[in-house]
């Protein structure tokens, strides 16, 4: 039963990550640019979710909001920042985008002050639900497997049957050619970083309904995000997905089972002290492992 | 010759303003403004320089100088060093975290400067590492676990469930509870530093045994617990120090925190003239209510108004004999130092109520009385 409960935690831990690194993958596979800036987007979404939910009462409302926020402030920093970067080379731009963290986390302390926000759940999705087999579970942790689930459909429907798609595909492959064929890529490149920074928003807004909205909430899903993209391959919706579940799984399971297994042959305290610290370099071990193996990423297209 | 004159000027009127300076005391505050952790440095800033204004002339000897630390140990080190050589502040106060503290205190008290503590107060700084120059106006790092531990077998649980992340306060923390607990430790848990997911120790918390939980997540760490837990529907009793309380978190936590049991030093509702004053005048000034952190830089000042009336920081045994008297209206009622310069004061257990649509605590009841730390033994000074 509690392996049964551990096995659901890190399925949605999965599809958390998987909603922050899409968007991540999908700038970094067509853009060619590292965003650090990612985190601040996923801040963005969550502290408008939480701003529009608490003046109007409607959390919907405040998700809506949270991919309108997250993807005009991408657009808006596309066109005025990283429109500038897009031929420099990668120092320059996690530079840059670096910058943009301290300004968005400066930015949001301003408006919304230093304290965290509160952000509560709708009522309709708030307690616990009796699963098949009389597991309690949260339901709004199922809401999040169900969103992460669409997300990954939609995406594939946008890749691989709309015209975007196409040009989006085209965008990855070659540049210069389709830039060559009559595409604007400059407009084309806007889209695809503000579609980034919903889907980075709308992680934002869900992830803070059952965690803080705080300023500098970005930054350490950021760095699993990274994880999650390198291990999936550079670019590819279907490589961070897998990713995404790989390293919630290992993340959920390395941290439940790790110090039992150790306690079989160590003493309890030791055996949690080893455990835990083992559990917490776990995923970064299966990075190793994956990149040794498969250095352009499990489903990386280029090396 | 012009020169010369030029420097017999200088050196005068450098003399001039350092016999100014004499009449009042320097005061350099490094605390965090930026950031994640910004809500606790705010509230301990607005704290002090409440206390400050609320003291009239005698909060004009005090010349504060405020800087961001940015909750990083090497920019809290940069600014100390600025601080006492380029600002020559005489007393250094307003660190929030205990690593910082480490990089920071030991440095200063070295140099001659005086440590006036508004939060951390790790372990080392208590024992052996204790300072003549150091005191902690707050507490001892362990002392509201301590608490929470007597309250717990206080309360008859009789199995329990710990949890705390994994660095030093954090294994201070467990130990501390430990220390006071009777009943039995069913499962004993480290996250990790910054963690946001607890699903993974919910289930652990609902496949023990336990009665009830003790945890300690400052910050983001303890929303995100609470409001996962109270989605989980585990329903085990909750029991934490004053951190995942405070209010600058609760708003933030919401109806998730509401009749959770914790254990402070002090409360809003601590009934005292002293407090009231503050708690009436922090409201009117700044339209919130005052969290921990800044009923302890309240007193934190407080305690140098009263130093500095007594005695000149320049003589440094009469100022220190000065502090360690801690004759000031302290918000918590009474207090005074131990040995080791850390407080020895009342302990209370509190509980999240709403009043209106407000979330703030109410004192139940003490958890321990006169209690001072676990290392003023080891203190030799």
């Amino acid at each position: 039963m509690l392996l049964a409960e551990q096995a659901l935690n890190g399925l949605q831990y999965g599809m958390m990550l998987f909603l922050m690194a899409a968007g991540l993958t999908l700038v970094f596979g067509v853009m060619g640019l590292i965003n650090l800036a990612h985190g601040s987007l996923y801040m963005t979404g969550a502290f408008a979710c939480a701003a529009v939910a608490a003046v109007t009462g409607s959390f919907w409302l405040g998700l809506a909001a949270s991919l309108v926020a997250a993807a005009a402030a991408g657009a808006l920093v596309e066109i005025a920042v990283i429109r500038r970067l897009y031929a420099r080379d990668h120092l320059d731009q996690v530079l840059a985008t670096f910058a943009l963290i301290l300004v968005f986390s400066e930015g949001t302390r301003w408006l919304f002050g230093s304290f965290p926000l509160y952000l509560k759940l709708p009522g309709s999705l708030s307690g616990a639900v009796v699963l098949p087999g009389g597991l309690h579970y949260p339901l709004f942790r199922l809401v999040i497997i169900g969103f992460g689930a669409a997300v990954a459909l939609g995406l594939w429907w946008l890749i691989t049957r709309t015209r975007l798609g196409i040009r989006i595909r085209a965008g990855e492959a070659d540049r210069e050619m389709i830039g060559a064929l009559g595409v604007d890529i400059a407009r084309l490149y806007t889209i695809v970083f503000a579609l980034g920074a919903a889907l980075a928003g709308l992680a934002g807004a869900l992830v803070g309904t059952i965690q803080s909205v705080q300023v500098g909430m970005g930054e350490p899903v950021l760095i699993l995000a990274f994880v999650v993209v390198v291990i999936g391959g550079i670019g590819s919706i279907k490589g961070a997905f897998v990713g995404a579940l790989l390293v919630g799984m290992t993340d959920t399971l390395g941290k439940a089972l790790l110090p039992d297994l150790f306690g079989q042959v160590l003493d309890a305290s030791s055996a949690d002290t080893v455990g835990a610290s083992l559990a917490s370099v776990l995923i970064y071990v299966l990075m190793a492992v994956v990149l040794i193996l498969r250095p352009q990423g499990l489903f990386g297209a280029r090396g | 010759m012009e020169l010369k004159r030029l420097l017999i000027c200088g050196t005068a009127a450098l003399a001039l303003a350092g016999a100014a300076q004499a009449e009042g005391v320097k005061v350099g505050m490094i605390t965090t403004l930026s950031g994640g952790g910004a809500g606790l440095g705010v509230d301990t800033r607005d704290g002090f320089l409440l206390a400050l204004k609320n003291a009239g002339d005698a909060g004009k000897e005090v010349e504060l100088v405020i800087e961001d630390d940015q909750q990083k140990p090497d920019v809290a080190v940069q600014i100390a060093d600025k601080m006492i050589q380029s600002e020559q502040v005489d007393v250094l106060t307003g660190i929030v975290w205990s690593n910082l503290a480490m990089a920071v205190v030991p440095a200063a008290v070295a140099q001659e400067k005086f440590y006036l503590s508004t939060n951390a107060a790790p372990s080392q700084l208590a024992g052996a590492g204790c300072n003549p120059k150091y005191f902690s106006v707050s507490y001892q790092n362990d002392n509201l676990h301590e608490a929470a531990g007597a309250h717990a077998t206080e309360a008859g649980i009789g199995k329990i469930f710990i949890m705390a992340p994994n660095y030093p306060a954090g294994q201070d923390s467990l130990a501390g509870f430990k220390r006071y607990y009777k009943g039995e430790v069913v499962g004993e848990v480290y996250t990790q530093v910054g963690q946001t997911d607890y699903a993974g120790e919910i289930a652990q918390i609902r496949a023990s045994d336990a009665d009830a939980v003790f945890f300690f997540l400052p910050g983001g760490m303890g929303i995100a617990f609470m409001k996962q837990y109270a989605e989980s529907g585990v329903g085990k009793p909750l029991i934490g120090p004053a951190f995942s309380f405070s209010q600058d978190i609760l708003p933030a936590v919401g109806d998730a925190a509401l009749g959770v049991r914790n254990t402070a030093q002090w409360s809003r509702d601590l009934d005292n003239p002293a407090n009231k004053a503050f708690v009436e005048s922090f409201q009117a000034e700044y339209g919130r209510l005052p969290s921990l952190y800044a009923a302890q830089a309240y007193d934190t000042a407080n305690l140098l108004i009263s130093a500095v009336a007594k005695a000149d920081p320049g003589d440094a045994d009469a100022f220190r004999a000065a502090l360690a008297e801690a004759n000031f209206p302290s918000v918590r009622g009474k207090f005074r130092f131990g040995p080791n310069q850390h407080p020895i004061q009342d302990y209370y257990v509190r509980e999240v109520v709403k009043e209106g649509d407000v979330l703030t605590n109410r004192i139940i009841g003490p958890a321990m009385t006169d209690h001072g730390d676990a290392y003023a033994e080891q203190c030799k000074m």
